[in-house]
Order: structure tokens, then sequence, then C-alpha cells
């Protein structure tokens, strides 16, 4: 039993199921994000967890106390959302400690949490003004505040960082993560931003449509995710996916590889099979790079030519395009690689690293050992 | 707003700028003329306007037909001025605007904030409200007020224009309240505050501009109201129905500087609201369309 509970937990709106079953169980401490792209559900649960939606079934309970028909502000939960909700009329100060108005605290007690609050957030300076005269960064810092000197047991964040642009977000990242490791609260965090997600949880929600596609540590989800959409959804850019036949070899299961047009070269996963047949490939662009970049002495690197098609220069890497079964299919170089388009080019290509779909019911197929 | 700049204008040569001033001279003149000529002669003796020009400005200044039209003239059959009537319409547009604001707030509140099933569809009915023809509603108004027990009342005519007001206030409100995130409602649930609080608290204390815009339309509509007023104010009529009993009165001479200043008097409170609170009045309407 966590410290958040939920439970065969669904949502429906009329007649409409938007979310179903859902069974998350969160330890005390641990940073959970929910991911997936928009209309999947994420705010829903959240608001859920929050009180601010009705659980059409199951149950949600937090520190082992059911929190079906709760009010929200009975809960003992703080939330931030994406478009601050601070109050406009109301200076910066009276936004943090109208909480505490509402709780009946005292007003010496107000002042403090409000000064200890204002200092670990750096918005001391702001505290007289009114959030119509702050930039979108220290909006952000003042509905963090409000969350934080309720000092709940849960933090909820639905997408608090998705109203800033691209520098911010990453420092406020990194911000919401030292705060997190200072303060150990249990915190759910929905974002559609599947770096946001990686970067800052200690476990990740993969949603889809309603449905909890795969939960686990970044790790999991990222080095064995359970299904092709898991696979695409995380990484970027995503995943290439190609259609191979799988046959028994000498050694364990094989399949053919055509690379560009003409060449086909088989590739063996020694020591490892699959039932023969045929599988969705998975391949992640950086696990296609130049001989460089590549731990070839590991021995596990597959090493082919190919034409390049296109190449999209990005700073720290290099986007190379190229084709293997017919499929247009993007690789990862290092940043400083000179290759040119129509130019036939060496890539490394990491055999530790394939996933294997069953292509009807697109869930993963794990490699068994030969002889097990 | 506060920084948008004459570049929005488009720029124009001198020409153009001397036809365009011209023309609106011109419309401007056009508008002031009937007021020029009201002032002018309430403020003449009656013998200049029967003798002659209209358009001249007095010979001899008098407060008298101001004086006449406030607390002398034959209204009905008592020669009671408007005064008593001028208090009836302050007795009905006060409570009338106030009332229908309130509840105009609560609705726009409600309606895009607290959304329940069928939400639309009342929005739908109220909006509706707005163009059903005052005539159309006069006898089952009466009815209703009959049953009520306030027929022939101030608080009856208060009712009537509360009836009728609330569909533009709800508009208003509902439109105006639209644009702030829903996430206000519900930081503020999970902060402990309730449906009332954070009402009066968050939703009123940001609803500056479109209460200005609520209370100049509904003081303008019910201080100007002449039907419901003749139909359903019994002796405390309004000031509108006053006016014209006085107009109209078929006894004796007609007393055209009276008529004049007692048009001026009757039209004065709204003339001083827009110049007032004109200026918020736009910025009000443009509320909603412009995100801040
Ligand atoms: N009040 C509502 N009535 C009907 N459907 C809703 C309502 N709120 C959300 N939905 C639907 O529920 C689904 C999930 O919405 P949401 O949780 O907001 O998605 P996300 O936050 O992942 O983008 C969407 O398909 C949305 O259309
Ligand atoms: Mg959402």
């Amino acid at each position: 039993m966590g410290f958040l509970n939920i439970k065969n937990a669904t949502k429906a709106y009329g007649d409409v199921e938007v979310l179903h079953n859902i069974d998350i169980s969160v330890e005390e401490g641990e940073f959970l994000v929910l991911v997936g792209p928009s209309g999947c559900g994420k705010s829903t649960l959240l608001n859920m967890i929050a009180g601010l939606e009705e659980i059409s079934s199951g149950e949600i309970s937090i520190k082992g106390k059911t929190m079906n028909g709760v009010h929200p502000s009975k809960r003992n939960i703080a939330m931030v959302f994406q478009s601050y909700a601070l109050y406009p009329n109301m200076s910066v100060a009276k936004n943090i400690t109208f909480g505490l108005e509402m709780h009946n605290v005292e007003k010496s007690v107000c002042k403090a949490a409000l000064a200890d609050v204002a200092k670990l957030l750096q918005i001391e300076p702001l505290l007289d003004r009114r959030p119509g005269q702050l930039s979108g960064g220290q909006r952000q810092r003042v509905a963090m505040g409000r969350a934080l000197v309720r000092n709940p047991d849960v933090f909820l964040f639905d997408e608090p960082l998705s109203n800033l642009d691209a520098k911010l977000r990453v420092d406020m990242r990194t911000e919401i993560k030292r705060l997190h490791e200072k303060l150990k609260t249990t915190m759910v965090y929905v974002t559609h931003d599947q770096i946001e997600a990686m970067t800052l949880s200690t476990r990740i929600a993969v949603m889809f449509e309603g449905y909890v596609q795969q939960l686990g540590t970044p790790k999991q989800i990222y080095d064995t995710p359970s299904n092709l959409y898991v696979a695409t959804f995380m990484g970027s850019p995503s995943m290439n996916l190609l259609p191979v036949d799988v046959m028994d070899g000498a050694d364990g299961s094989q399949f053919e590889l055509r690379i560009g047009d003409q060449v086909t070269k088989t590739v063996q996963l020694n020591g490892q099979r699959l039932p023969a047949g045929r599988y969705t490939l998975g391949l992640r662009p950086e696990h296609i790079t130049d001989p460089e970049s590549a731990d070839l002495e590991s021995g596990k690197y597959l090493m082919i030519e190919s034409v390049v098609e296109v190449v999209e220069p990005a700073g720290a890497d290099t986007f190379v395009t190229t084709k293997l079964q017919d499929i247009a299919v993007n690789t990862r170089m290092r940043g400083d690689i000179e290759v040119a388009t129509g130019e036939v080019t060496e890539f490394a290509l990491d055999l530790r690293r394939l996933h294997f779909f069953d292509p009807k019911t697109e869930l993963r197929v794990e490699l068994e050992a030969v002889g097990s | 707003m506060s920084n948008v700049t004459q570049d929005t204008a488009v720029r124009t040569s001198t020409v153009t700028r001397i036809f365009i001033y011209g023309l609106l001279i011109l419309f401007a003149a056009y508008y002031l003329m009937p007021l020029f000529v009201m002032i002018v002669n309430s403020l003449k003796p009656l013998s200049e306007i029967t003798s002659g020009n209209m358009m001249a400005l007095p010979e001899v200044w008098t407060l008298e037909p101001w004086r006449q039209a406030w607390s002398k003239a034959q209204i009905g059959i008592e020669p009671t001025g408007l005064k008593p009537y001028f208090l009836n319409s302050i007795l009905i547009v006060v409570p009338a605007v106030f009332i229908s604001t309130i509840v105009g707030a609560m609705n726009g509140y409600v309606l895009t904030k607290w959304r329940f099933r069928g939400d639309t569809l009342v929005f739908g009915a109220l909006l509706f409200s707005c163009f059903i023809p005052f005539q159309i509603v006069l006898i089952p108004m009466a009815v209703v007020l009959g049953k009520m027990g306030i027929a022939g009342s101030i608080p009856g005519l208060v009712l009537v224009h509360v009836v009728y007001g609330i569909g533009f206030t709800t508009l208003y409100y509902r439109n105006y309240y639209a644009v702030f995130p829903t996430e206000l409602v519900r930081a503020a649930q999970i902060d402990g505050a309730g449906f009332f609080r954070i009402f009066w608290r968050i939703m009123l204390p940001i609803s500056g501009p479109i209460t200005v815009v609520s209370v100049i339309w509904q003081f303008t509509n019910i201080w100007n109201d002449f039907l419901f007023g003749a139909s359903f104010a019994g002796q405390q009529q309004p000031m509108t129905v006053a006016l014209n009993n006085l107009v109209q009165s078929s006894t004796g001479v007609k007393e055209y500087n009276v008529h004049f200043a007692g048009a001026i008097l009757a039209a004065l409170p709204t003339l001083l609201v827009y110049i007032v609170a004109g200026r918020y009045f736009v910025r009000g309407l443009m509320a909603g369309s412009v995100k801040g």
C-alpha cells in the first residue's frame, strides 16, 4: 500500500469513459510524472487526485485514508496549474497566504510561513506586486510558493512549465528537481514533454487514450518500452520502426536487413533467439551512429555502409537520415561529423539495443538466451 | 491596452485629413443641433419662442422655465413639477440596476465556472429574453405582478426591470468571465474557498470594467423606459411618463420652454453617467476581446 494509492480508478463523462482502470501506487517522497499526448487524460487523473473531478469508480487514497468524496481543501494537497491561476486582484503575498487564511491559520504563523517560502523561492522583492506586474517566470515562482506554503502531503503539478519560453523552462525544471530533492515531498507531475518526464521523475506513467501504457523508472521506460506506443513516444527523435522477418539461425535468431537499394545484410542475434516470424524492429537514432562515437571494442556493433539522404546539424549532434528496409531511418552522429547528402558513409548499429515488437499486438517481445 | 499608439492608424495626407475632419464636424453639428435648440429655448421666455426664431439665442436670459419644469408645472392634475417623479425614477433605477447587475454577475460566474448539465440551454434562454419585444409581455407581466400583489408599485416595476435586464447583464458577465481560466476557481477551491467566497473575494474584484458596462447599460435603459413605467407604475410614475404628461397636456398654452427644460432634466442623469464612466464603458466592452 503506497503513500498515494490509485486503485482501479475510472472516469466517465456521460457515456464516454476517458480513464480506464488506472492502478498506480506512489511511495512517499516519489516524483511521479504522468506523460502522454494532449487529451490522453493526464489532467483528469490529476484533478481526480486533487478532488476537483469526481471519480466515477475505484478509489484514491492518501496516507491510507480514502479520498473519495473528500473536498479538495481537506486532502492536504497543493496544486500548481498551467495558467498559474494566480488571483489577479491580490498581491503576491496575499496570493500565497490566501489558502492559510481560508484555513484560519493565525496571522503571525502566516507571516512566518510567507517569509520562509519567499526566501526559498527568492521572491521577496515581489511580495507587494500584483500578478499582472510579473514576468512568466516570476508568476511561476509565485504559483509554486502558493503550493509550498501549505506544506502539503502531495504536490500536484499540471504542465507548470508549458507557458514558459525554452530557456526558462529548462531553468525551472532544474529548480523543481532541486526543490524535490530538498523537500522530499511526494509529487505528481503532469506533462506532455517526454524530456521533462525523463529528467524530473523517479517514476513515469506513460498514458495514452485513457490507459496507463507503462509504469516504471525512466530507465525502464526508455530501455524496455513495453509497447510500440511507449517506444515511439519516449525519445526524441523517436525510435525508428522497421519490419523484419526473423528466422532461426546457427546461433540464435537472425534476420535480413536491406541497406539502401542494393545490399542486404544478415544480422545475427548471437546467443539470443525469438520465435521465427515477422516483427517490428525498433532502433533508437542514437544506436545507429558514426564509428568514432561507437564503443566498437565491445564487438557488439554491426557496421554498415549506406547512402546519406538528409543531414540535419543540431549543434551537439548531427542527425543523418539513411534508408534501411526501404524506410527512412534517423540516425544520430557526433556534432562535428562531415557528411554530405548523397555520400556513402559508415554507420555503426548497436546490436545490444534492438527492440522487437509483435506487429499485431504492438507489445514488446523479449529475446531469450539460446538453450534456456 | 495602455501601449496602443497612433501607429495603428493609417497614415493620411493633409487633403484627406481636412476632408475627414470636415465630415466629422458636419456630423457632430448635425447631431448636436437638437441639443442646442433645447438648451437655447429652455432659457427664453415663452414669448420669444412663439414670436419667431427658434434658433436664435435668448434676448432675455431666464431660468424660470427650469424652475417651472422642476417644481411647479402641472403634471396630470397636480402642479408638482417633475421633482417627485425624478425621485420615483431614482427609486426604481437604483435597486433595479443593482439587483440586475449582481444577478448577472452571479449568473456569469455560474455559467462559466460552475458549469452544469444544460448550462448552454439556460444561457440560450436568458439570451433569448433579450430579444422578446416589451409589448408581448405586458399582459402576462401584469397578471404576475397582480398575483404577487405588487402591481402599480415601485417594487413591481423594479422586478420587471430586473427580469428584463438579467439577460443582458448575464451575457456581459458570462463573456467577461469566460476569459479567466477555470483553474482560478480550482486553485481557490484547493485553497479552501467556497462558492460564495470565490465570488466575493476573487471574481467580483476583477469585474470592474464589465460592471461599468453593465451599470451604464442598465441605468440608461431603465431610466429611459417609458412603456413599463406607463403600464405598471400606478401612481408612482417615473420621470419619462411624467415628462410625457407634461408635454402632452391638452389644456392651456403649450409652454415650449418648460417642455425643453423638462426634457433636458429627464436626460441629464444618463448624460452624467456617460460623461463620468464613458471611457470605462469602451474599455470594458473591449476587455473581453483583447487578451491582456
Ligand atoms: N468536462 C468534460 N466533459 C467531457 N469530456 C471531457 C471533459 N473534460 C475532459 N474531457 C475529455 O477527457 C479527455 C482527457 O482530457 P484531459 O485530462 O484534459 O487530457 P490531457 O490533460 O491529457 O490533455 C479528453 O478527451 C477530453 O476531451
Ligand atoms: Mg491537460
